[in-house]
Order: structure tokens, then C-alpha cells, then sequence
């Protein structure tokens, strides 16, 4: 079966000021609600805090959670359903100093608030304010490095305009995913890190796959033209594309169905990612290659024209 | 058949057998031989999956500093007394130094002599001159405080292991870190609360003469008197189990501590059916303790752990047999665990938790068989897509993206690596990506085929080209995976893992078992048209 036909011909490349349009109004929208929301909605890995994840033995809601944890003022506490599931809750409280332990509190006053045995504490997370920061840290630092080492890798076996495409739509969709995260109010936490990370390493492959076609192709037919050449060359991948995204995001859309509430953001993340990882190796990692090439092309003649004035 | 065929065969079989072999106790369990099951230990379960405690704990380590130099003031005002210089007091200042204060310039120099010989490191100060008296300033080095600090950070760890080795918890992992941190990982621990009370106990254990002369009403509105110290008694009424705290002011100078144990037991008081925790003393607490009691007869002495005074009996007689009791109102449980952490030792500093995570067991079995739903239903919704793709070769694939995921599994057993929920999303995930290097391949022939090859020369040049292509995709997310390992801590550990574990199966399988796999086919058989 085939569902790109293998003479496809479609004009990428002159989308591309659409393409370039399109990702910058979903960038911006992206931003506008960071910035609106006062930066990334940072889960208690990053910013230190307390998640408890209660399930009750009969339904229940937030209002009558809260009315149980009243007496301890704890301050800001976010109470959230978990998953589908009417009896089950996550609880979540900042941390203001290291070594509080709200999680023995919390646990006291919602059996009081229940009785014994109708609460079941099923995870706590406990993250002081300094482990925050210290993993906040690192995990942007992870991410810079992964890409300085790919930076340095794909200048290494293609040239350095290469890596430069790659990492510009790199950040393209880790800014998009970002802005999603933002949009849908998820939480970023320790796992969602690992997610990018992830969709760091997905959308490369997709990018360097239509790269390489590139090479080989721009080896063959210079005379073309460049962009020629980079059209070609997506149209002959395409094929390719769509198959392995359309597997893995079968995949991670069972992970997000089926995967459990643990791990619901992590998969939505990688979801995101990957539809535009594949969305941007067509069309933003490949077009910046054109534009280098024109920018280049274009400042040499216009030095050319000096010298010729000059002369 | 050639021989070239017959080695690849024999490897691929070779490897399938092992990981078939290394993946026996996982799947089986109990059931297999002891030798089998001693060769290769089962896939670890991450703490999300299995439930259980992750712990880092934070050592003031500061605070062992702060100690260290305290003993030298005390030691110092001992020895100067014993030597007969005239002193009018001896503190601990801030910026780890001691001052002495005398009161001319000739007990000045004999301190100084003094201090040379018996704490040659400390590094004598400028003197600052307060009215009629001199300071003498003496500095714990840099590199002393750092070794305090060191040590404090290594005693803790190994008391912390005696604590975690007598509260139960098979295969504990105890972990020094960074930042004085320590990282305590409790598999399957059933009573998290217990375990963090336990761990975070200093237990340091001083025995204190009480003040009778001194009011605790006064020295709670302020009125200290000289060397004393206000301490709180703790009380439990058994019945109602409310907890009073009555003040107590006790000299601040402690007469022996819980270093010169030997020995602690939970006991129970038969009169009442009260638990407390009898303590034997080594022969230097021995020695000491009789002292103690022979010159303070009449007298309470309190007994105090991490500042709490547990109780305060008077002494009616000289105790010379080394052993004493703490009673206080326990329950059980608390008593128990008292005589834990006296055995273990004190900490040399006290402890926060800076991070907690646990898990129950429950919501790990519900994230386990979450996990492997979604590996299922992902798996055969691609096996489902490449076969009706690429028909034939879509099912040599599947064969290979099958055996793709027992290779990470039995690389998982073998290396001992844990799998953790964010690694079962990287297993998602590899499967996924997995087929790539396939179909990156299958385009590649069937372009071939399009050009009018033959079915051999297109399965060759199909594998040749996409060669490169697959290892420079695939090495650019590897980095991203090591990255991650390098920066990971647990769960997402897990993930980078399986990730790049995944990555090397996955190369493995896709290109070396799947080129195996056709050309053992074409050996066999004529093939003129590739079904693609």
C-alpha cells in the first residue's frame, strides 16, 4: 500500500513564508500566555512543595477536601481530581521552608475529617525549596547541553547551516510545546523534562532524515538550484515521514489514553512535540537552509558589486 | 546456504537465546532452578512501580562544627583549670572561633603556649582588647572544618544504614550525594511515617543534672541562671493521649552521653505494662555513670534526647552495674524504635529531608498494568499499520520490532538498570520509533525496485543507503538519552535508559536481524518481485 504516491510533488519550499507565518502566530500565542501567566507553571519538582495523591473509599469533592484541611492553614492549596476517578485527588501545597513535613498533617486531618480507613494516602511527593531550584537548574542545563552535543555532532557530518536549521526548529517546537503546557494550564515537572528531551531527540531524526535526502540529492543535481533540490528532496522522504509519525504517535496516543494519570502530561507533551517535530523538519528546518543559502548568495553579490565599483 | 548466512543466524540465535535465558527469573520467578535464578537477577522495578520511599536528606553539617568546637570550649575550660591558668571564660564565637578571656597580659601568653601544644590546629587571632580584659581568638582551620564536615557527612551515612539495616526493608540503597545530601531509596516500605521519624531522629542522648535552686517559671520569662539551660519534659497521658511539655531547667554541661552505650532494649514494666528502653553502658560509661550517681545522690538527673527531657528520676543510690532505663510514656512502637536509634548511634548532625517521594504499592500495580496496556495497544496498533503497508516485509518488521523489545527487556535484566513508569513510556516510545529504521529501509527498496532492479540488487542497495541515514537519526537522540542519564535522577533516569537502550536493540534488530531474516528467504527461494 502507498498513501504518498512516489512521484508526489508538492511545493513545500513555497510555503514557506506561510509556513514561517503559521509558526511564528502559534509561537507568539505560546508566549503571549507565559507571559500572561507569569512564566511556566512550574509543578513542585522545580519549585519545591508538597503533592499528595489521596483516593477516599466513597466519591467526594475539592470543596469537602479543603473544608478537611482548613484547620491547618497551609495556605495556597490546590485540590484537582484525579484522573476520572470521583475518589481520587491530588493535593497540592507550596513549600516555604526545607523539612516541613505537611504530608503527616495532611494525612492527620483528612482522617479526622473522613475517619479512619476511608483515606488512603496512595503517593507523596516532597520537594524542599532548595532541591527545587537545584533541579530547575539542571534540568535547562540539560537541555542547553543536549543541544550544544547535537549542535557539535550535525556540524560535524553535515555542515554548520545544517545544525543551525536543526537547532532553530528545535527550539521551534520546544517553544510550541511549551506554549501548550501554558495554554492547557498542565504543570511542568521532573518527568516533562524528560519529555522534551525526548522530542528533542524525535524531531532531529525526522529533520536529519530530510537532511540527509538533501546531501545526497544536492551531490546529483546542483544545477537545480538549491531549493529545487530541498523540495525534492521532502517530497521523496515524505512518505517516510508520515508512516514513522503516524507509528510513533499511535503509539504515545495510546500512552496518553491508556497510560494512566502518572504520566497523562508526559505523554501530552510528547504528543505535541511530535506532531510539530514532524511539522517542522518540513517546514521550518528545511526552509532555513534556503534562506542561509539566499542570505549568502545575496550578500555575495552584493560585495561582488563593491569590488566591481571599486575597480 | 552460504556462511556468511550461517554465522549471522548463529549470532542472532546466540543473542535471543540469552535474552530469552536473562529475561527466565522475570517471567517466571521461583518456579525456575536455583542456578538459573542465580545467573540472572529479575528486571528492579523502579519505587514508582513497586511503591516504596525516595529520601534525600539534607546533613547541617554546620551544625557538627558548631558541636565540635563546643567540646574544644569544654575541653579547654577543663584543661585550663587543671593547669591553674587564671581565665575569666571561654566561648564559642561566630565564625568557628573560640575566645578566651583573661585578664592581663601574662595569663594571655600562658594560654597561648597552652593552646599551641594542646590544639596546635587552631590558628591564634588578633587580640581584641574589651575593656580591662584581653581576647584571646583562636580559628578551627578551613581545612579542619572541612574535614569535620566530612566527617560528620560520613558518620551520618553509616548510622543512617545501621538504622535502615535494623528497621527491615530488603534491598535498601543508601547513597552519598553532592551538597552533603544523602539519598535513601526504602523498596516496598509499608509505614512511610515511621520510616521518616526513624531516620530523622538525631538521637543524641545526654544525660543532665537537673537545677533544683533554679525557677523554670523564672527562666521561661528570661532569667537563665549561669550554665543553665531550659528544657521541656514530655508527657503522654496514656489514657487520653495528650502530650504536656512541663519546663525544666537542667545545667547546660551534659555528664555522659548516649556515645558510651552498648546496648539498648525494649522492656516492659510489669507493674504498669509499660514499654521502655533499658540501656547498658560500655566500661567507660560504666566508670563514668557511677561516678556520676556515687556524687549526686538525691539528686535528679534528666535524661535528654534531641533536647526533650524523657524523664528526670531522682538518684537513690550509687548505680556501679552500667545499666540504667529510660521510661517516658511510650507506646510500643516508639519504644521499639527508641532503642533502635540508640543502638545505631547518634547522628553527628541533625538531618532535614529535603525531598520525599513515596509511592503505595497499589498505585504502583495500577501504574504497572497501565504501563503495559499502552505498550500492548501501541504495539499492535503499529504491527496492524506496518502490515497493511508493506504486506510481506511489514511482517518481518513486526517480527523484528517483537524481538526488538524482549532484547531491551533482557538488556534491562542483564545490566541491572530499573524500569521505572517514565521507562515504560521510553519502551512506548522506542517501539514507535523502532519501525523507522525499517521503513526508512523499505522506502529505500521500493525506490530501488522503481528503478527496475532486481529483487536482490534492490535489498541491497535498499540496506546500503539508508545505512548512514539511520545511524545519524539515531545517534542525535542517543546524545539527547545520555544527557538525560547524566542529568536524571530516578524515574526520568529510567527513561533515558530504556530510551537508548532501546536506541542500540533497535538498531540491532532493524538492520542486522531483518537483512538476516530476507536473506535467509532469498537462499531459499527464487524471488523475482519483492512483495512491498
Amino acid at each position: 500500500m502507498q498513501i504518498i504516491k512516489h512521484d508526489i510533488n508538492i511545493d513545500f519550499v513555497g510555503k514557506r513564508k506561510l509556513a514561517l507565518i503559521l509558526s511564528g502566530v502559534v509561537i507568539l500565542i505560546g508566549l503571549a500566555s507565559l507571559v500572561m501567566k507569569g512564566g511556566p507553571n512550574y509543578g513542585i519538582d522545580f519549585v519545591g512543595g508538597t503533592l499528595v495523591q489521596v483516593k477516599f473509599a466513597e466519591a467526594t469533592d475539592a470543596a469537602k477536601i479543603k473544608d478537611g484541611l482548613a484547620s491547618l492553614s497551609l495556605g495556597s492549596v490546590v485540590v484537582q481530581r484525579f484522573g476520572d476517578d470521583p475518589s481520587e485527588f491530588l493535593i497540592r501545597v507550596q513549600q516555604e521552608a526545607e523539612g516541613q513535613q505537611l504530608s503527616k498533617q495532611i494525612s492527620e486531618s483528612l482522617v479526622m475529617a473522613y475517619g479512619e480507613g476511608q483515606v488512603d494516602m496512595r503517593r507523596v511527593e516532597m520537594v524542599g525549596p532548595q532541591v527545587g531550584k537545584d533541579l530547575r537548574q539542571k534540568g535547562l542545563l540539560s537541555i542547553l547541553y543536549a543541544m550544544i552535543g547535537i549542535l557539535i555532532y550535525i556540524t560535524w557530518r553535515f555542515e554548520l547551516r545544517f545544525a543551525v536549521g536543526a537547532i532553530v526548529a528545535l527550539l521551534h517546537d520546544v517553544l510550541i510545546t511549551l506554549g501548550a503546557f501554558s495554554l492547557t494550564g498542565r504543570e511542568i515537572d521532573l518527568p516533562i523534562i524528560a519529555a522534551f528531551l525526548a522530542i528533542i531527540g524525535y524531531s532531529l531524526n525526522d529533520t536529519i532524515i530530510v537532511y540527509d535526502r538533501i546531501r545526497e540529492n544536492y551531490g546529483k543535481h546542483q544545477k537545480k538550484g538549491f531549493s529545487t533540490v530541498v523540495n525534492h528532496s521532502i517530497n521523496e522522504t515524505l512518505s517516510r515521514t508520515i508512516l514513522t509519525s503516524g507509528t510513533t504517535l499511535l503509539v504515545v496516543a495510546a500512552l496518553f489514553i491508556f497510560g494512566g494519570g502518572v504520566i497523562h502530561n508526559f505523554a501530552f507533551a510528547l504528543l505535541v512535540g511530535i506532531l510539530v517535530g514532524t511539522y517542522s523538519s518540513i517546514f521550518v528546518a528545511s526552509p532555513i537552509l534556503i534562506l542561509w543559502d539566499d542570505f549568502r548568495s545575496g550578500g555575495s553579490t552584493k560585495k561582488a558589486a563593491v569590488e566591481g565599483s571599486a575597480s | 546456504m552460504s556462511n556468511s548466512l550461517k554465522i549471522r543466524a548463529f549470532v542472532v540465535l546466540g543473542c535471543l537465546v540469552l535474552a530469552l535465558a536473562s529475561l527466565g527469573p522475570t517471567l517466571f520467578g521461583g518456579s525456575l532452578p536455583d542456578w538459573w535464578r542465580k545467573a540472572f537477577d529479575p528486571i528492579h522495578l523502579g519505587l514508582d512501580l513497586q511503591g516504596g520511599m525516595h529520601l534525600v536528606l539534607g546533613v547541617d553539617a554546620d551544625k557538627a562544627v558548631e558541636s565540635r568546637l563546643d567540646t574544644m570550649v569544654d575541653q579547654t575550660e577543663a584543661l585550663l583549670r587543671e593547669k591553674d591558668v587564671v581565665f575569666k571564660r571561654v566561648d564559642r564565637s561566630s565564625g568557628e572561633r573560640i575566645v578566651i578571656t583573661v585578664y592581663d597580659e601574662d595569663a594571655g601568653n600562658q594560654v597561648d603556649a597552652f593552646m599551641k601544644e594542646s590544639f596546635p590546629n587552631l590558628e591564634p587571632l588578633t587580640l581584641t582588647a574589651d575593656g580591662a580584659y584581653i581576647l584571646k581568638n583562636y580559628r578551627i582551620s578551613d581545612s579542619e572544618i572541612e574535614a569535620t564536615k566530612e566527617y560528620a557527612v560520613r558518620q551520618a551515612l553509616e548510622t543512617l544504614r545501621n538504622r535502615v539495616d535494623q528497621f527491615g526493608v530488603s534491598e535498601p540503597t543508601l547513597q552519598r550525594q553532592a551538597g552533603n545530601r544523602i539519598l535513601i531509596q526504602l523498596p516496598g516500605v509499608k509505614d512511610p511515617q515511621r520510616a521518616i521519624d526513624l531516620l530523622g531522629k538525631t538521637a543524641r542522648l545526654d544525660f543532665k543534672m537537673v537545677m533544683e535552686e533554679a525557677n523554670p517559671q523564672d527562666a521561661l520569662a528570661g532569667n537563665l541562671p549561669q550554665g543553665g539551660q531550659l528544657l521541656y519534659e514530655r508527657r503522654v497521658d496514656s489514657r487520653t493521649g495528650v502530650a504536656t511539655e512541663n519546663p525544666l531547667v537542667v545545667e547546660a554541661k551534659t555528664v555522659l552521653t548516649g556515645d558510651l552505650l552498648s546496648n539498648a532494649q525494649v522492656r516492659i514494666d510489669t507493674r504498669f505494662n509499660d514499654p521502655y528502653v533499658a540501656i547498658d553502658f560500655n566500661a567507660v560509661g560504666a566508670k563514668r555513670f557511677d561516678q556520676v550517681t556515687a556524687a549526686n545522690v538525691g539528686k535528679r538527673m534528666a535524661i535528654v534526647l534531641d533536647d526533650t527531657v524523657y524523664s528526670a528520676p531522682v538518684i537513690r543510690e550509687r548505680i556501679s552495674g552500667g545499666s540504667a532505663q529510660i521510661s517516658g510514656s511510650f507506646t510500643e512502637q516508639e519504644a521499639t524504635d527508641l532503642a533502635i536509634v540508640l543502638r545505631a548511634g547518634s547522628l553527628p548532625a541533625p538531618v532535614t529531608i529535603l525531598e520525599n517521594r513515596t509511592v503505595g504499592p497499589s498505585l504502583g500495580q495500577d501504574s504497572i498494568n497501565q504501563g503495559m496496556l499502552s505498550v500492548m495497544i501501541g504495539g499492535l496498533l503499529v504491527v496492524i499499520a506496518m502490515l497493511i503497508y508493506y504486506r510481506l516485509f511489514g511482517l518481518v518488521a513486526n517480527v523484528v520490532l517483537v524481538l526488538n523489545v524482549v532484547f531491551i527487556m533482557a538488556l534491562l535484566a542483564i545490566f541491572g538498570a530499573t524500569l521505572t513508569l517514565p521507562g515504560i513510556a521510553g519502551i512506548v516510545l522506542t517501539v514507535g520509533m523502532a519501525v523507522d529504521a525499517n521503513v526508512l529501509i523499505f522506502e529505500r527498496i521500493r525506490e530501488e525496485v522503481r528503478l527496475g532492479r532486481t529483487a536482490r540488487a534492490a535489498l541491497e542497495a535498499g540496506y546500503a543507503k539508508a545505512f548512514l541515514t539511520i545511524i545519524d537519526a539515531n545517534v542525535t537522540t542517543l546524545i539527547a538519552a545520555l544527557v538525560l542519564f547524566q542529568f536524571g535522577t530516578g524515574p526520568v533516569k529510567g527513561f533515558a535508559v530504556t530510551l537508548s537502550v532501546g536506541i542500540i536493540a533497535s538498531l540491532f534488530t532493524a538492520i542486522f536481524v531483518s537483512r538476516l531474516i530476507f536473506d535467509f528467504f532469498m537462499a531459499r527461494h527464487k524471488v523475482d518481485r519483492l512483495s512491498i
